[in-house]
Formats: structure tokens, sequence, C-alpha cells
């Protein structure tokens, strides 16, 4: 059991790139708590290292200086392979575009992650459990279409059931209504909203001032280091919102 | 420990671009067809001419007349004259092993009975022949020593002769005229076919050699002395034991050249059986680099699809597969393309040598290890040239995978 509730804990990371010549300080030296069950918004104008963290965070990419605790565990120092196990079995990634893979059903594209878990299932639990993840992000019966059959809002929804589906430490979210319409982003953040409240941890990318206020915390970054630290004085509720757009578009009724 | 679920990923991928996975699986289609059929058609030859070598019999020690030259002028192998009736009584009587001994006298000329003629050979032998060259007869009896003896009148024939001569009537105890000798048909003797050279064997007359020397052909050098050895462990002693005899009767002194040659069938079989191994060879090499072609079309689809599923990959990498599932997934699509190609290429191969050898009647003949060769060499293609793009794959970062357009 964690001492203070901390899911990740970053200690004075750092994080530069030798582009040949030049070296790059894309992060400079940031620490940050985020405790279970938080959603945190990573704001800031680009070029100010939060794409960079975010690949940290998301142990897609290691620290060159700094350590970086998730769930107790210190993985700055882990190899390709070891890192790809813990993304596995900790992680869930949603992307700005999605990144579903063309021409699989949905149900396929969410049984993914379990291909490449330690666990053995069955062809018929596989099966049973992306369906399971599937009805709980609104998309029951829409588990053989493919990519193209579905909207931008149900592909990424789909992202977020293949997120869950092996019940993650944290959600990292990249910028996820940044090819979606304002109603279907409201939808999108409802359904963020909503796993937050069941205690799932939430972090986004995001440069969206509005879309920032459905977290419950906001991190501002500049020149790779954090410029703010705040929590959310006005938290926007999505699910409510979405009650008001429909009320408006619903026909007059007489 | 993920093997299971790398093979469905892999057949998912191949059946999603359906048209691409055959038109690549046809380059190795076409490649282990072709070897199939090539090496079928080689090996064919080669069996066919083993089979013709078998048919002068066993443990046969050839023996020829040495080539004269005179202004100039060489008459090759027989021309000379220099082999005796004496010479092969003499192997007969001296060298040890030998159970059956032939002098042999050749010609070609006209055959008459009734109305009908044909332009045929005649062969001279002894009764031994019939032995020697493991030829039975069809029909009828063969002629006897008795009747070498005496150089009787008689001969026996092949199917062709008897056919053309007689047409449906059965020849045996039949006239047949040779320059005007008529000589009594015994026996007709068991078709043989084609040899090696196109001739048809079975378009013969066959007659005691006294009788071909005295009533036919004149003279008293025979062509060629067949010799049967018999115990295969005394031809090399029976050769060297022929070669000095005749030496020693020829008076040829030591140092000078034998004045005849000496031939056994290992040796006839070994040079006929080189030309066509290297057919063979030939052929395959031509077929395999059709087969190596196929390879690089599989490695060309493979950098193609690496490169258009980047993307795909970098998923796969985020949400936990290692670089070897990739390795893996993308080195089975590239031997699941060259070993299903294989099979249908051996199938093809297989289909293409029976067509041949009914249609063109070519003899073909292929062997379940050129099957099992092929296919493993289709396996072996697929690992070889799927490696490279498997490993380009495996190597790319998921960051930069993730973000390629």
């Amino acid at each position: 059991m964690n001492n203070n509730g901390a899911v990740v804990k970053l200690l004075d990371v750092h994080k530069t790139y030798n582009t040949g010549e030049m070296e790059v300080n894309a992060v400079r030296g940031v620490s940050l708590e985020i405790h279970r069950a938080e959603f945190v918004a990573l704001m800031g104008a680009s070029g100010s290292g939060k794409s960079t963290l975010m690949n940290i965070l998301g142990c897609l990419d290691r620290p060159t200086a700094g350590h970086y605790l998730l769930d107790d565990a210190d993985v700055s120092g882990l190899d390709r392979d070891r890192l790809a196990d813990i993304r596995n079995r900790k992680i869930g990634f949603v992307f700005q575009n999605f990144n579903l893979l063309p021409r699989t059903s949905a149900r396929e594209n969410v049984e993914l992650p379990l291909l490449y878990s330690a666990q053995r299932l069955t062809n018929a639990q596989l099966r049973e459990k992306a369906d399971r993840v599937l009805a709980s992000v609104g998309l029951g019966g829409r588990e053989d279409h493919h990519p193209s059959q579905l909207s931008g809002g149900q592909q990424q929804r789909v992202a977020i059931a293949r997120a869950l589906i092996n019940d993650p430490e944290v959600v990292l979210a990249d910028e996820p209504t940044g090819n979606l319409d304002s109603r279907t982003s409201v939808e999108i953040m409802a359904i963020f909203q909503q796993l937050n409240e069941r205690g799932i941890t939430v972090i986004m990318v995001t440069h969206e001032q509005d879309i920032a206020a459905y977290a419950r915390r906001n991190v501002i970054m500049r020149d790779g280091v954090i410029l703010e630290d705040r929590p959310v004085a006005r938290r926007a509720n999505a699910a409510g919102e979405l009650v008001r757009i429909q009320g408006a578009e619903a026909p007059p009724t007489l | 420990m993920r093997v299971g679920s790398t093979f469905n990923v892999a057949f998912r991928a191949l059946r999603r671009n359906k048209m691409r996975s055959v038109l690549t699986a046809l380059g190795i289609i076409i490649g282990v067809g072709a070897v199939i059929a090539m090496v079928g058609i080689g090996n064919g030859a080669k069996a066919q001419v083993e089979a013709q070598i078998a048919s002068l019999g066993q443990n046969v020690i050839l023996i020829f007349s040495g080539s004269t030259t005179s202004s100039g002028i060489r008459t090759g192998w027989g021309g000379a004259g220099t082999l005796k009736v004496e010479d092969a009584e003499a192997i007969r009587r001296e060298v040890p092993g030998v159970v059956g001994v032939s002098e042999e006298v050749v010609s070609t000329t006209q055959v008459a009975a009734g109305n009908q003629n044909w332009f045929t050979r005649i062969y001279g032998e002894s009764a031994d022949y019939f032995d020697i060259r493991q030829w039975p007869l069809a029909d009828g009896a063969p002629f006897t020593p008795q009747d070498v003896r005496s150089a009787n009148k008689v001969c026996v024939i092949g199917r062709t002769t008897a056919t053309q001569v007689y047409g449906n009537e059965d020849p045996v105890g039949q006239i047949l005229r040779i320059k005007e000798v008529p000589f009594t048909v015994t026996g007709v003797l068991t078709p043989k076919g084609l040899s090696t050279q196109g001739m048809d064997q079975d378009d013969i007359v066959i007659m005691p050699y006294t009788s071909a020397m005295k009533r036919v052909i004149g003279g008293t050098n025979l062509r060629n002395i067949n010799v049967q050895i018999g115990d295969a462990r005394q031809i090399e002693a029976a050769q060297q034991q022929i070669i000095s005899l005749l030496r020693q009767r020829h008076n040829i002194r030591p140092g000078r050249d034998d004045d005849f040659t000496v031939r056994n069938q290992q040796e006839i079989a070994e040079a006929a059986t080189a030309t066509s191994r290297i057919m063979t060879l030939l052929l395959g090499a031509i077929a395999g680099v059709s087969l190596v072609v196929g390879g690089i079309g599989i490695m060309n689809i493979m950098l193609v699809s690496v490169t258009e599923r980047t993307r795909e990959i970098g998923v796969r990498m985020a949400v936990g597969a290692h670089g070897s599932d990739i390795l893996t997934q993308f080195l089975i699509e590239a031997v699941t393309l060259s070993s299903v190609g294989g099979v249908i290429g051996i199938i093809c191969g297989v289909g293409a040598s029976k067509i041949l050898s009914a249609y063109a009647h070519w003899p073909t003949l292929i062997s379940l290890s050129s099957i099992a060769i092929a296919f493993l060499f289709s396996g072996a293609v697929g690992i070889f040239f799927g490696f490279y793009p498997a490993r380009k794959a495996a190597a790319l970062d998921p960051i930069e995978a993730l973000r390629y357009e």
C-alpha cells in the first residue's frame, strides 16, 4: 500500500534531446505528484515540454535525469521490454487521432492490449471482456463495426475502451478532443468524468481552457518547467451540459 | 508465450490485404512450381537414361575394334577390323568369371517377305546375346548354339520389323528373305522402345553371327564383343585380363596403344548420366533464380507493409508489444506468404510435369525429397527475405511511430 496515495511521482525529472550539434532541454526539472482518482489537465503552449512529459509519464520515453515512480516502483531506468510490460499493465492511452487499427472490428481493437498481456485468456474470455468494456462506454451493439463505420466520437470511445481493458492505474489522454466537434468533445469529457467518479486516475494533455475545466486540477507548463499547479475552482459538469444541449436541440413539444 | 495470438495477428493482417497477399505468394508459387517441374523433367530424363543403360544387361563389358588411319582418314571404332572370332573364343576360354560372350557384327539391308519389304538393321550375335542383354522373346524361340555353329539360316526379329513385314500375321515359322537368302523366323523379341538417341530398338533382325558373316555381310571381322561377367566384383579384374589377353594376341608391344577399346557398363552409365545430371542442375538453377525473385517480392511487400503500418506498430508497442512480438508477427506474415506459396507451387509443379508427360511425352520423375526440399526452401526464403523488414519494424521507436503520418 502506498504511503501517501501518490500513483505518479516525478522527482526532478529532466529530458534532454541531442540533435546533432544542438542540445534541447525539453523538460528541465519537473517534480509532480498525482494521487489516485485525480483528474489532471496538463496544459501549455507547443514547445512547453508537455508532450515530452506526457511521453515520460506514459513510459514511452525515459527521463535523462531524475526519477519516475509509478505505483511506488521506479520505472526511470527500465529497458524497452520492461517499459512495454508496464504500459501494458498500468497505463491506458487515448490519442488525439484515435489510433485504431483500420479494417479491424471495434472488439478486436479493444482486445489488442490483452494479446500482449502476460495473462492467458481464451478467445471467449477476450470477447466477453472486450464487449463488457465497450458496453460501459456506450458502444453495446457496435462490437463488429470497423472504425470507418463509426463517427469520430464513437471511434474515440473505442479507444477509451481499449485504454480501460487492462484496468490501468492511469489513463493518459493526449488532446483527446482535438479532432472532435464541441458537442462530441463534451460527450467524451462526460465519459472521462464518469470514469474519474469511479476512481480512475486520468491525466489529460490539452491546450484548450474550456476542456481543462472538466478536470479537477490544472498543471500549466512553460519552457520545460511547471509554471502553475492549481485546483479547478469552477469545475464544468459534462453530463449536465449534455442534458442542456439535448434540451435545446429537441424539437419543441406542444 | 504469446506465439498463439501473434499467429492470429499475422493471419488477420494477410487477410486484410487479400489481393496483395495472393500476388506476393504468386512469385513463390511460380518459383517453387518451376523448380519442381524442371527438376522433375531432369530427373525423368536421367531415370530414362539409367533404365536404358541397365537394358544393356548386367555386368557387361564391351570390347570395340579399334580405328585405323589410312591416308589421314580415320575410320572410327570398329573400322580397323582388329577383332577376330578367335579373340572372342580366347576370352571365352581364358578369362575367369565370364558367363557369356557374344560376337557382334552389324549391317543394314533390305529384307522382304511375300510382297512386303523393309530396310532394317541386321545384328549377328551368338546365342548368349539374349541373356547378356536380358532381352527375352515375346513369341517363338531364340536360335541355338548349334544354329551358330552351323551358320543356319534362322533369325529373330524385333516388333517393328515384324509389323512392317508381316502385318498382323504371326511371323514365327515364316520365311524372311535377306539379300535373297531365305531365313526362317524363329521368334519375336519383346518390344524395347526408343533408345536414348531416339533410335527404334525394335527395328532389328538378329541372326547367328556366323550366318551374318557368311551369307549377309561377308568378311571375318567383328565390330565388337559383348562379354558378361557373373560377379560384379570381378568386372575390374576381368577387364584387365581381357586387355592383356588381347594385347598379347594382337602382338602389341609395351608402350604402344591398344588397337581396341574396352568399356564396362559402369563407365558408359557414368558418362550418360553425367550429362543428364548437369541438365537437371541447370534447369533447377534457372528455376531457383525465379524463386529468389519471388523472395525479393516478399521482401519488397513486407517493407511496404511495415511503412504503411508504422502507426499500427506504434499502437501495438504503446499497448505493450515487445520488439520481439512485432518481429515475430512480421516474420510469420512473410513465412506464411512464402510457405503457402510453396505448397501451392508444389501442387502446380507436380501438375505441370504430369501435363508435360501426358501431352509432350517427356518422362518426368518427382521425388518426395525434391518436394520436401522445395517446401523447406520456400519457408527459408520467407525467413531470409522477411527478416530485414521485420527487424526494421521491431526497431521502431513507439513515439516516432505513433506520430508517423
